[in-house]
């Protein structure tokens, strides 16, 4: 595809906006620790042994590649494209949450700091948070919603094996949201020792730039694989957007490319219509939470709304202003599908390829199913798969009336 | 002159120090809002931080989180916030009103919108915690052209450079926090304050200079006054709002205040 007369694409700008989002609204404490995260971020990005310190620990810690998997059984399912997945599942931990977090952990290293802190929803950041603080030995505090810990018990009582404090959050909504406000408490309160692990491309400058990098080894590896295993990029990408961290390390490397469309998928919960659900692109307007401006679920007052979805890690409010920004661009389209149909994929991914994913990936695999069978066999649709489901097998259970 | 700018010349006249005091609007029930205004004037506030609820208040404690929750639990929005004002107006002309909260509700009912209706309440200025003077360009430049405040916050983490820098942005006054941390958490420390407060003064162009977080009595606001020109007290009186009877709300924080003011002068 000829892209002579196009600039290449660039976001953010140096003061963290994409287009009229993101940006840093936060109290003036955590400015200095934002501004100094952001130069040394800069620093290391020009630092060839930085860099090939973290490809190692991908490689030999988290190890990657993960493979680009060709559904053959999950595409005859689907009648039609052809369905790749993108096995983000087969990371250490179980999802692609720690390539962000063996970075984090390595700029905290640099920085001196002796704790860790992270909010987390599914409790897979939470894992993998404290994973690779056990690893370097600092202390490791992570939030989360009281209502979340009781739907993912696995997550929390793997965090506390790692040597993790897990905080329960009690306030508001008790799911990810709430976690958040209570680690930035946290952070603003320890800012001297703490270095605050974000598990998605959302919060303040320069977050929203640091995961999407971290994550860009998903798509940077994707596109090379599918150049050797079809001699060609893909038609389409797809990938389950809640914060949007797995979305963006997928959708990042070809935003250049215009002949690939890219799809997000967000929680509908009980469907939009309902109010019940988890998918401000879809249904929100652009407002500010969490340090950056982008779209919320909020009221007419401007209190943030109550989300839900079957899947923990889809249940926020807001989303990375990146996305926002490429929503209004139109470089990606941003779907929805119900908690119903994410289980419904989630047992078929389980039956036709005997891979069992996150609910969570279940949203990019039911949009999947319904796209593919539109497209004729010569597309391919590359799929995040962005983790794995055993941490959602007591939800599955629960709703089979199976006590496990 | 704005009611800001005549309320701080005249203590300085005085040579009085600043009281400012902070309640949340709408707890714990909205009908206790004025009322509790006028008790805070009475037993000697200066001037009055009136907190708009707001559903993720990322820098509070749990004390005024508290707070919040009480007002929400009532549905009370910015637009009510601003008929408080009215309310209390019509019997206090002279007391500044500053309105502090997080960007959300102000964002989403429009500066503009806001504006036209904070003039009409004669609300005297803003405090928004999640707003730096890096993002505030649009919202200032709404609240300038109606000669209202942008008060600014400068933390203990802030460079000496950012400091002049945020002093000329802000107006009305300067509000420095005193401690890393959320609201109510700790005591502030006078010895570090002070430290803090000289360079601070030095390049805040005349604007004063306020401390808050960590006074919550006579003798914290004693501590810290002479290093500034006033202090801010909040989860203490938010405290007295959650544990107190509503009929019983004007005379109790009537005599906290009171307690401070002495302490001060």
């Amino acid at each position: 595809m000829s892209r002579s007369n196009r600039v290449p694409y660039e976001a953010p700008t140096d003061d963290g906006r994409f287009g009229d989002y993101g940006g840093r609204f936060v109290a003036e404490t955590l400015i200095h620790a934002l501004d100094e995260l952001t130069r040394l971020y800069a620093s290391v990005s020009r630092d060839s042994a930085f860099q090939a310190a973290l490809a190692r620990e991908l490689k030999d810690y988290v190890g990657r590649p993960t493979p680009l998997y060709r559904a053959d059984r999950l595409t005859e399912h689907a009648g039609g494209a052809r369905i790749y997945l993108k096995r983000e599942d087969l990371n250490h931990t179980g999802a692609h949450k720690i390539n962000n977090t063996v970075g984090q952990a390595m700029l905290a290293s640099r920085m001196g700091k002796t704790r860790l802190i992270a909010e987390t929803g599914a409790g897979q950041h939470g894992v993998a948070t404290a994973t690779v603080a056990a690893r370097l030995g600092l202390e490791c505090r992570v939030y989360m919603g009281s209502e979340d810990i009781a739907r993912q018990s696995i997550n929390v009582y793997r965090m506390k094996l790692l040597g993790a404090e897990v905080a329960p959050v009690n306030a508001g909504s008790r799911t990810l949201k709430d976690a958040m406000n209570e680690a930035m408490r946290d952070w603003v309160t320890n800012v001297d020792n703490t270095h605050y692990i974000i598990g998605s491309v959302a919060g303040p400058h320069p977050y929203p730039m640091l995961v999407r990098d971290f994550q860009a080894v998903i798509g940077n590896e994707a596109k090379e694989q599918c150049l050797a295993a079809e001699g060609r990029l893909p038609d389409l990408l797809v990938a389950c957007v809640g914060g949007g961290s797995n979305a963006m390390g997928l959708f990042y490397p070809f935003v250049d490319d215009d002949g690939v469309d890219i799809v997000g998928v967000e929680a509908g919960g009980e469907g939009l219509g309902t109010g019940r659900h988890a998918a401000p692109l879809n249904a929100g307007t652009p407002g500010v939470l969490h340090g950056s401006r982008t779209y919320l679920m909020d009221d007419e007052s401007g209190q943030i709304a109550e989300t839900h979805s079957i899947s923990a890690g889809l249940d926020y409010p807001g989303v990375g202003p990146e996305h926002a920004f490429w929503k209004d661009l139109g470089r990606a389209r941003y779907a929805s599908v119900t908690d119903d149909e994410a289980l419904a994929a989630f047992r078929v991914l389980n039956q036709t390829e005997g891979i069992m994913p996150a609910l969570e990936s279940s949203h990019a695999v039911a949009w999947t199913l319904r796209e593919a069978a539109r497209r004729p066999r010569e597309d391919i649709i590359l799929v995040n798969l962005s983790g794995r489901g055993d941490k959602d097998i007591h939800t599955v259970a629960a709703i089979d009336g199976i006590e496990v | 002159m704005s009611r800001l700018a005549k309320r701080f010349a005249s203590l300085a006249r005085d040579g009085r120090k600043a009281l400012n005091t902070y309640i949340v609007a709408g707890d714990p029930v909205p009908e206790a809002t004025v009322p509790a205004m006028h008790a805070l004037v009475a037993g000697g506030a200066d001037l009055i931080e009136l907190g708009v609820p707001f559903s993720d208040p990322e820098a509070e404690g749990p004390t005024i989180q508290a707070g919040i929750e009480r007002a929400l639990a009532h549905g009370v929005t910015l637009g009510d916030v601003m008929d408080m004002v009215s309310a209390f107006r019509r019997d206090d002309r002279d007391t500044p009103v500053v309105l502090m909260g997080y960007l959300n509700p102000f964002l989403r009912m429009g500066y503009e919108d806001f504006c036209t209706q904070a003039v009409a309440a004669d609300v005297d200025g803003v405090i928004v915690v999640n707003l730096p003077p890096e993002e505030a360009g649009t919202f200032q430049e709404a609240l300038r052209s109606r000669h209202m405040d942008l008060v600014l916050l400068v933390a203990p983490t802030t460079t000496a450079e950012r400091a002049a820098y945020i002093a000329g942005q802000g107006s009305g006054f300067l509000y420095y926090v005193s401690y890393k941390g959320v609201t109510g958490a700790r005591h502030a420390d006078a010895a570090d304050v002070a430290k803090r407060l000289t360079g601070i003064r030095a390049v805040a162009g005349g604007l004063p200079v306020l401390v808050g977080f960590g006074i919550k009595d006579g003798a914290s606001a004693a501590a810290i006054a002479p290093h500034a020109d006033g202090v801010v007290v909040g989860s203490a009186l938010v405290d007295t709002m959650g544990s107190t009877p509503v009929a019983g709300i004007g005379n109790r924080l009537k005599a906290q205040v009171r307690d401070i003011r002495d302490a001060l002068d």
